[in-house]
């Protein structure tokens, strides 16, 4: 019923082959980005952005990141909070040195700086696999956050070891630094949101994600058709650690203003990530938004529920918070161990029937 | 369902409604994490003051407070939620109780035109309200206290402490960094040798850093610690057999909880404070009679006396006082963040006013102004008895060494001021 199909014939492998083949889920789609880039803007106020749209679009980021060499490439790492450190770290130094710059360029220069810190600390891969891997990656981890910590020109020198996001701008609009405007926040991360989403999409239908699944499914086999490990493995690290970099990027200039390492970096910012792909789904852009959402929004919902409409106890809320997020998270992986983007597929496959289901 | 879902949202928007009206002091707390044990007796007095002043004075002024409540978890991020939703509440001040959040809402509250107190945490070169306009940290900060426990060191030394050694055991984050500058310059300045030894959060594992204390041997240890990390270092600095009288903490690591997992062993332990200790004031009998006894109180009600529930008491007190003045000076008593800016700014506090509330001698008398938003910064010395399970005060309060303090101020202020295109100005 909600998804008609009558009617809607490939005639190319063009058509074939695009993202949403069925029309209705194309449409759909269109309507998410129109209501996201021409409605929402319109309606935000400060709480809405701050509190849900960027950490959920951040947050986004960093799982389609994540996505890339976890759930693509098979590579688990447990290093994305030392590497959204990196994209943050190099914003600011970049942000500071150069104020009149505008803030995209400095923002995908953080990426491309992570990649770079991302590539060194893949090489490792080439030659450890899973969990010993999980072990190097959380050794990136720990030596960044505590390289952060220690060398005081990441800082600027500042007493106390943070580091503030000055007013920068683009074009001329306000993006960090307190005077900020609802909207425009929110637009510039959403633009870094679609443009990751677009480019993850399509790198991973090409030939290199082909060849970072193939890496994934069976190193081996893959060494064998002529996949070169060296090149899938580092670039997989590479785009991944992109991704991150921008999302810690904007996580420090943009949603926080003012950062400290140990607390904004730490390893539980690498588990959270983790966790949102997993919840989400492995292999999946669009699990890595709903597993953003999922993680982002859940802790707010139950607190605006508990605290505001119910008058409860803070504590007991936040106690309660964590028992329903531990909960959820163990039915979830017990009623769908691949995560929620499977759950909607599922879910997509029974609506395409219903209500005729044989 | 969907209908009983909207009606219970409804009738409880309802419910919620009548409190905006109201004089509104936000408590940004944690109950919760490995911090809770000292935000929660703080969350505590901060309630249960205002409480009193709602049950005994009707408000102040005659208009009724609330304290909305968002629990932080000492977590930025969700003190960024916690600021979104309580702004929208029109708070007159706010109160973050965590350094790491002071930061972030330091820039905002300028432009949200709401008034930030962080008392005795924070950023230290707020006290330069020329550039700070709207952060408070009166009545002392950090480098007041760092000043303080070299003022005692030097006071029990018989005022020579060149070629001892100081160790620093500091929280690895923007709040146990602070003293470090004030201590190299003072370092500097009286001759002692000091020794850096940051513990990472939250402060479970000290063993390497109080190894390297007992290798070390440093003359006198003190602590900027928060949460779990202090009972855990009273605990080890208890195994390696230091000496607890030459054991200084902060005044966010003296309190009961932080010193009664070691017991015994915890006797002679010292931290700074900048207010009184104990339960031996009017306004406690009052807090007992009004709000403990009537089933108010924000906790279990045990906490009274405690130094933190003091702490809290002194803040709500503070803000107040600061809220009495605003409604004063303006002549009305629905008085805005704005008005209450400008109170605080002018905010005196006298021996008298403090005994008239029931609280003699419970903090210094200090007096605020545009150049000096940080107080008198007075520091005292308490100690731990084990035996009577009290803190009793060994030094009495003494002025910080400003000469070093103030051209640290001038400059961090500086370049926060450069940071952000602000124009140090006082009018």
């Amino acid at each position: 019923m909600l998804y008609r199909e009558a009617g809607d014939f490939s005639t190319t492998y063009r058509q074939d082959s695009q993202t949403f083949p069925i029309k209705f889920d194309r449409w759909r789609n269109y309507v998410v980005l129109f209501v996201a880039i021409c409605v929402i803007p319109f309606l935000v106020n400060d709480y809405w952005v701050n509190s849900i749209f960027l950490p959920f679009l951040i947050y986004a980021i960093a799982a389609i990141g994540l996505n890339i060499l976890v759930g693509y490439c098979g590579q688990v790492s447990l290093g994305t909070g030392g590497f959204m450190a990196v994209g943050a770290y190099s914003c600011y130094k970049l942000m500071t040195s150069f104020p009149e710059v505008s803030m995209f360029i400095h923002v995908i220069l953080a990426g491309a700086i992570t990649a770079a810190v991302g590539v060194l600390f893949g090489l490792p891969s080439l030659r450890i696999k899973g969990f010993y891997l999980a072990v190097a990656t959380l050794a990136a981890q720990f030596f960044l956050v505590w390289m952060f910590n220690r060398v005081s020109w990441f800082y600027n020198y500042s007493a106390s070891g943070q580091i503030n996001a000055p007013e920068r701008d683009t074009f001329g609009i306000l993006i960090t630094g307190p005077s900020t405007e609802a909207w425009a926040t929110y637009l510039f991360c959403l633009i870094f949101t679609i443009g990751s989403a677009v480019i993850a999409r399509n790198l991973t239908r090409g030939s290199l994600g082909r060849q970072w699944m193939a890496i994934r499914d069976m190193d081996i086999a893959a060494e064998i058709i002529g996949v070169n490990p060296l090149k899938a493995k580092l670039t997989a690290f590479a785009v991944s650690s992109f991704f991150v970099g921008i999302s810690g990027a904007l996580f420090f200039s943009v949603y926080l203003g003012a950062v400290e390492v140990g607390e904004a970096f730490g390893i539980q910012k690498s588990f959270l990530v983790l966790f949102m792909i997993i919840i989400g789904g492995l292999g999946s852009i669009f699990g890595s938004f709903a597993g953003a959402a999922f993680l982002v929004l859940l802790p707010v919902v139950l607190k605006v529920i508990g605290v505001d409409f119910l008058g409860w106890p803070t504590d007991i809320v936040a106690h309660v918070n964590l028992v329903i997020v531990g909960g959820l998270i163990i039915v979830f992986l017990i009623a769908e161990p691949h995560g929620l983007a499977q759950l909607w597929r599922v879910a997509k496959e029974k609506l395409r029937l219903w209500p005729f289901p044989h | 369902m969907k209908l009983k879902v909207t009606t219970l949202a409804l009738t409880a928007l309802m419910a919620a409604g009548p409190v905006m009206a109201d004089l509104v002091f936000p408590s940004m707390s944690y109950r919760t994490g490995p911090f809770a044990a000292g935000g929660i007796p703080f969350a505590d007095g901060y309630a249960d003051y205002f409480t009193l002043l709602n049950e005994r004075d009707g408000g102040i002024g005659g208009e009724k407070i609330s304290v909305p409540e968002c629990e932080t978890g000492y977590n930025t991020e969700k003190g960024v939620e916690c600021y979104e939703s309580l702004k929208a509440l029109k708070p007159l001040v706010l109160q973050p109780l965590s350094t790491g959040i002071t930061y972030q809402i330091i820039p905002k509250s300028i432009v949200d035109d709401i008034p930030v107190h962080t008392m005795g945490y924070g950023r230290t070169s707020a006290k330069n309200g020329a550039v700070f306009s709207h952060t408070f940290n009166y009545p002392a900060n950090y480098w007041d206290g760092a000043s303080g426990v070299v003022n005692y060191l030097l006071e029990i030394n018989g005022g020579d402490i060149s070629g001892k050694k100081l160790a620093l055991v500091y929280h690895n984050s923007a709040y146990g960094k602070e003293p470090i500058r004030t201590l190299e310059a003072l370092s500097a300045k009286h001759g002692f040798e000091l020794m850096l030894l940051p513990v990472d959060s939250p402060g479970q594992e000290q063993k390497s850093q109080w190894l390297q204390i007992r290798r070390d041997k440093p003359d006198y240890v003190t602590m900027w610690g928060w949460g779990v990390m202090n009972q855990v270092a009273i605990q080890e600095a208890a195994n390696i057999r230091f000496p607890m009288e030459n054991f200084i903490g902060v005044w966010w690591a003296g309190a009961q909880h932080d010193v009664l997992p070691a017991g015994e062993a915890a006797n002679g332990y010292k931290a700074i404070t900048f207010h009184a200790v104990g339960k031996d004031y009017p306004v406690f009998a009052d807090i007992q009679k009004y709000v403990v006894d009537a089933g108010k109180a924000a906790g279990a009600g045990d906490q009274i006396g405690t130094v933190l529930y003091n702490r809290g008491v002194y803040a709500a007190m503070l803000a107040a006082e600061a809220a009495k003045d605003a409604q004063a000076a303006n002549g009305v008593t629905a008085i805005t963040g704005a008005m209450m800016r400008d109170a605080m700014e002018n905010l005196n506090i006298t021996e008298e006013r403090m005994t008239a509330l029931g609280m003699p001698n419970f903090g210094p008398a200090f007096q605020v102004s545009c150049e000096n938003h940080g107080g008198s910064g007075l520091v005292g010395v308490a100690q731990w008895d084990a035996a009577a399970q009290e803190w009793s005060l060994v030094s009495e309060f003494k002025q910080s060494d400003q000469d070093v303090i103030a051209p640290l101020i001038e400059e961090d202020s500086a370049a926060f001021a450069a940071e952000n295109n602000i124009t140090p100005q006082c009018n």
